[in-house]
C-alpha cells in the first residue's frame, strides 16, 4: 500500500507540490461552496432571489439617475440593458473579493485546528458567486428577449470573460484575504475599494466617452476589458477582444492571480499562529 | 527495521511576542517601524532576540513506531499541543523538521467544521470532507457514524438544536471512522459525559490493537497510564523525560528542587492549620545522617524536621505521611506511638526525627508532614514537603517478570505454606466444605 509520507519542515514547498495536493483537495473545495450556498439559501425565505434583486435595483437605480436624469449615453442599446451586462461581471468581482477578504478571518478556527490548503477558502468563497451569477444571467436571457436584443456569435467568448472575471477576483481575493488576517483594517480598505473601482470601471458608462489619458487609465483596469468585453459577447457593444484594453486586461489579471497566490502562500504559514 | 511513523528531528517553534497577541492594524505595524527606526537613530540595539521571542519548542527529538501509543504530559505552557499542531500541519516549525507517515487523524477538537445552520446530516458530510474523508467514504460509512452518536432521530435538524453532548459526540463520532493511521489526540477526552468517554477510550484502544499509531497528550494520569506505555514529558518546550510511562510520571509529578537546600521549605509554600508552629526543613536522611532523596527497597526510611513553636502547644502530635507523587496516602505515622498524650512544647526550635520500617515499592513518593493538637486541630499541614525515590537495588530486579511489578504499594510480608499436592476432585469438594 502506498503510504503517503509528510514532511513539515520551516521551509515552504514548491509549487508543483502544492498544485496536486489542491487537486487531492478538490472535494473539499466543493464542499465549501456547497456549504456556503446552502447557508445562504436556509437563512432567507427569498432565498434565490436576492441573487436577482440586487443587479436589478442596482440597474433601476442607475437607469433612472444615469440614464434619464444625466443622460449618459449607452451605444445604441437600452440604458437598462446596457448597465444590467455591465453589472452581472462587476457583481461576481465586488462581491466575490469582499466576502473573500474576511474569510480567512471567520473561518479562523478551521484553520487553528485542521489541516488543509489555506487558499480554498477564498477560493470557494469566490465560486460561490457563480451561483448568484448564474441566477442573474437568466434574467438577462428574460431582458434581452424582452428588448428584442438579438443573440450573436459573439457569445461564444463569454465562458473566457468569465473565466477573466474569476481571474481578477481570486487573484484580489487572495492579496486581500492574506493581508486581512495580518492587518485587520484590510477589510474596510476592500469597501473603500470596490466603491472606488466601480467608478474606474465602465459599468455605468460607455468606455468611448474616455479620451485620452482617461481612457488610457480606463483601458488599464482589468475590470474593464472584462465589462466591454461582456457587452461585445451579448449585445454586439463595447469593446472586442482585440484591443487594447482586453490585452490590459489578461496581462494584468495574470499577474494579479500569480502574485495573488504567491503572496498567499508566503503569508499563510503564520495564519494559525496570528489568528 | 521498518521507518517510524512519526519521526521529529529537532523542531523548534518560536514565537514573537507581539505575535502571541494577535493581529495587527496597519496603523499599529507603521508606528513599529517608525519607532524602531528613531531607535536605531538614536544608537540603540534592538532588544535581544530573547526578550521578544518565545521559544514554545526547541530542539525536539523523538520517534514513534507503528502501533505504538505515546503520551505527550508536561505542564501547561510546556509546548504539548503545539507540538501536535505542528505535526498536525496546523503550523510550522521555525527550526528542524517533521516526517509522519501514514494518513493523519486530528482530534484536536470535535465540533472543527461543523456549522449550526446545516442540519447534522449535511454536517457529518461538511466535517467528513474537511477532516479528510472522500465522499464516498462517508457514504459508506454513514449509518455507522450516526449509530454511534446516537443522534438518528435529529439527522434533519439543524445544529444549532443540538445539545452541546450531541454536538461533541456526532463530532467524535465522525473522526472514529476516519481509520486513520497515525492519530493526534489533545485533551478530547476531557469532553463528555463518562459513557462517551469511554466509548472514546474503546475506540482509541481498538485503533491501537489495529496497528494504528497515536500520540496522545493530556494532563489525565489514569487515562495516560491507561493507554500509553511510553510517555514524553515536556517542560518549557524541551522534552525532559522519554520513556516507560511510569518513570517519566515520577519526574513530572515531583517537586522541583534545587539541591543546595532540599530539606527547605519556602514561606510561601502551601500550608493549613492554626500556625501556632511551623515546619521550617524536612529531610530525608540517609544512614549517613546527610539529606538523600534516594532510598533502596527495603531500608529504613529516616525523616527529620525542624519546627519552630511561637506559641506553647501542651499537646502536640506529629505526623509523617507517605503518599504517592499521584497524591495516593500509602502510609501515616503519628508520634502518639511513642508519646501517648502528645508532647508538650514551648515556643522555640525544635528537631525531630523518626525512623519508619518500609517494604516501598519502587517508585517515587512524597513526604507529607503535620502537627496537630490531641484534640485533632491541626497547628501546621504540609503536603509533599520532600521526595524520595525507593529504588529497586539490582538491575536484574527490573527485567524480572514478578519482581519488577509496581502493581500495589508494599508486599506485605507473607509466609507462604506448603505447597500439599492432593486428589484431583475429592479435594476441590473438600475444600469447599469450608477451610483451607
Amino acid at each position: 500500500m502506498d503510504k503517503l509520507v509528510v514532511n513539515i519542515s520551516s521551509k515552504r514547498t514548491r509549487i508543483r507540490n502544492g498544485l496536486s495536493e489542491l487537486w487531492a483537495f478538490r472535494e473539499l473545495l466543493f464542499f465549501f461552496i456547497w456549504r456556503d450556498v446552502k447557508v445562504r439559501y436556509k437563512q432567507t425565505v427569498i432565498g434565490v432571489l436576492w441573487a436577482v434583486l440586487q443587479p436589478f435595483f442596482a440597474m433601476v437605480v442607475y437607469s433612472i439617475v444615469f440614464g434619464r436624469m444625466i443622460g449618459v449615453p449607452s451605444e445604441g442599446v437600452p440604458y437598462p440593458i446596457f448597465s444590467y451586462t455591465g453589472l452581472l461581471p462587476w457583481n461576481l468581482f465586488s462581491t466575490g473579493i469582499s466576502s473573500a477578504a474576511t474569510s480567512t478571518v471567520s473561518n479562523s478556527n478551521l484553520y487553528s485546528r485542521v489541516y488543509f490548503p489555506r487558499i480554498i477558502v477564498p477560493t470557494a468563497t469566490v465560486l460561490t458567486g457563480l451561483v448568484d451569477f448564474g441566477v442573474a444571467f437568466v434574467v438577462l436571457i428574460g431582458m434581452m428577449l424582452y428588448f428584442g436584443t438579438p443573440i450573436t456569435w459573439n457569445i461564444v467568448w463569454l465562458p473566457l470573460y468569465i473565466l477573466l472575471t474569476l481571474a481578477i477576483a481570486l487573484g484580489m481575493s487572495f492579496w486581500l484575504s492574506a493581508l486581512n488576517v495580518r492587518y485587520r483594517d484590510v477589510r474596510y480598505v476592500t469597501g473603500f475599494l470596490t466603491r472606488f473601482w466601480l467608478y474606474a470601471t465602465p459599468v455605468i458608462y460607455p468606455s468611448s466617452i474616455a479620451k485620452g489619458s482617461f481612457r488610457f487609465l480606463v483601458d488599464l483596469n482589468p475590470m474593464s476589458g472584462v465589462v466591454e468585453g461582456f457587452r461585445w459577447a451579448l449585445l454586439g457593444t463595447g469593446v472586442p477582444p482585440s484591443g487594447r484594453m482586453f490585452v490590459f486586461s489578461v496581462i494584468i489579471s495574470l499577474l494579479v492571480f500569480i502574485s495573488g497566490v504567491f503572496v498567499f502562500r508566503r503569508m499563510e504559514r503564520s495564519f494559525a499562529d496570528v489568528i | 527495521m521498518t521507518r517510524p511513523m512519526v519521526s521529529c528531528e529537532g523542531v523548534g517553534k518560536r514565537y514573537r511576542l507581539g505575535q502571541l497577541s494577535g493581529y495587527r492594524t496597519f496603523r499599529d505595524a507603521l508606528a513599529d517601524r517608525v519607532s524602531s527606526l528613531a531607535a536605531k537613530r538614536r544608537g540603540e540595539h534592538d532588544s535581544p532576540e530573547n526578550e521578544r521571542h518565545l521559544w514554545a519548542l526547541r530542539d525536539v527529538s523523538f520517534d514513534v513506531s507503528q502501533g505504538e501509543a505515546l503520551g505527550i504530559v508536561g505542564r501547561n505552557g510546556s509546548g504539548k499541543s503545539t507540538l501536535l499542531k505542528v505535526l498536525s500541519r496546523v503550523t510550522y516549525p521555525t527550526e528542524g523538521r517533521a516526517t509522519v507517515r501514514g494518513r493523519v487523524g486530528s482530534l484536536l477538537e470535535v465540533g472543527t467544521g461543523f456549522h449550526p445552520e446545516l442540519t447534522g446530516r449535511e454536517n457529518v458530510y461538511l466535517r467528513g470532507a474537511i477532516i479528510g474523508m472522500r465522499r464516498r467514504e462517508i457514504d459508506r460509512k454513514f449509518d455507522e457514524i450516526v449509530a454511534f452518536s446516537g443522534v438518528k432521530k435529529f439527522l434533519d435538524t439543524p445544529l444549532k438544536r443540538y445539545s452541546s453532548g450531541m454536538r461533541v459526540r456526532l463530532g467524535f463520532s465522525v473522526s472514529a471512522y476516519l481509520e486513520p493511521e497515525v492519530l493526534f489526540i489533545d485533551e478530547v477526552l476531557a469532553v463528555g459525559d463518562v459513557e462517551f468517554q469511554g466509548k472514546c477510550r474503546d475506540k482509541m484502544g481498538s485503533l491501537i490493537s489495529g496497528g494504528g499509531t497515536v500520540l496522545f497528550v493530556s494532563h489525565n494520569v489514569t487515562a495516560v497510564k491507561a493507554l500509553c506505555p511510553r510517555c514524553i514529558l515536556l517542560e518549557k518546550g524541551r522534552i525532559v523525560a522519554d520513556g516507560p510511562t511510569e518513570e517519566v510520571f515520577d519526574t513530572y509529578l515531583a517537586v522541583a528542587r534545587s539541591s543546595e537546600d532540599r530539606g527547605g521549605i519556602p514561606d510561601d509554600a502551601p500550608r493549613r492549620g492554626t500556625g501556632e508552629a511551623r515546619f521550617r526543613r524536612v529531610d530525608v536522611l540517609g544512614p549517613d545522617g546527610r539529606s538523600v532523596d534516594e532510598v533502596r527497597i527495603g531500608e529504613k526510611l529516616r525523616v527529620r524536621a525542624t519546627i519552630e513553636v511561637l506559641r506553647a502547644i501542651p499537646d502536640a502530635v506529629i505526623e509523617v505521611g507517605i503518599s504517592t507523587l499521584d497524591y495516593v496516602r500509602v502510609g501515616t505515622s503519628f508520634s502518639l506511638d511513642d508519646w501517648d498524650k502528645g508532647a508538650p512544647l514551648d515556643p522555640g526550635w525544635y528537631d525531630v526525627s523518626v525512623e519508619m520500617e518500609q517494604g516501598l515499592f519502587a517508585r517515587g513518593y512524597a513526604i507529607d508532614v503535620g502537627l496537630h493538637h490531641r484534640t485533632g486541630a491541626t497547628v501546621d499541614f504540609l503536603n509533599r514537603v520532600a521526595v524520595v525515590h525507593v529504588r529497586a537495588v539490582q538491575k536484574a530486579l527490573r527485567a524480572d517478570p514478578f519482581l519488577s511489578i509496581q502493581r500495589g504499594y508494599y508486599s506485605p510480608e507473607t509466609r507462604w505454606g506448603l505447597l500439599e499436592q492432593t486428589n484431583p476432585g475429592r479435594g476441590y469438594e473438600q475444600d469447599s466444605k469450608g477451610g483451607a
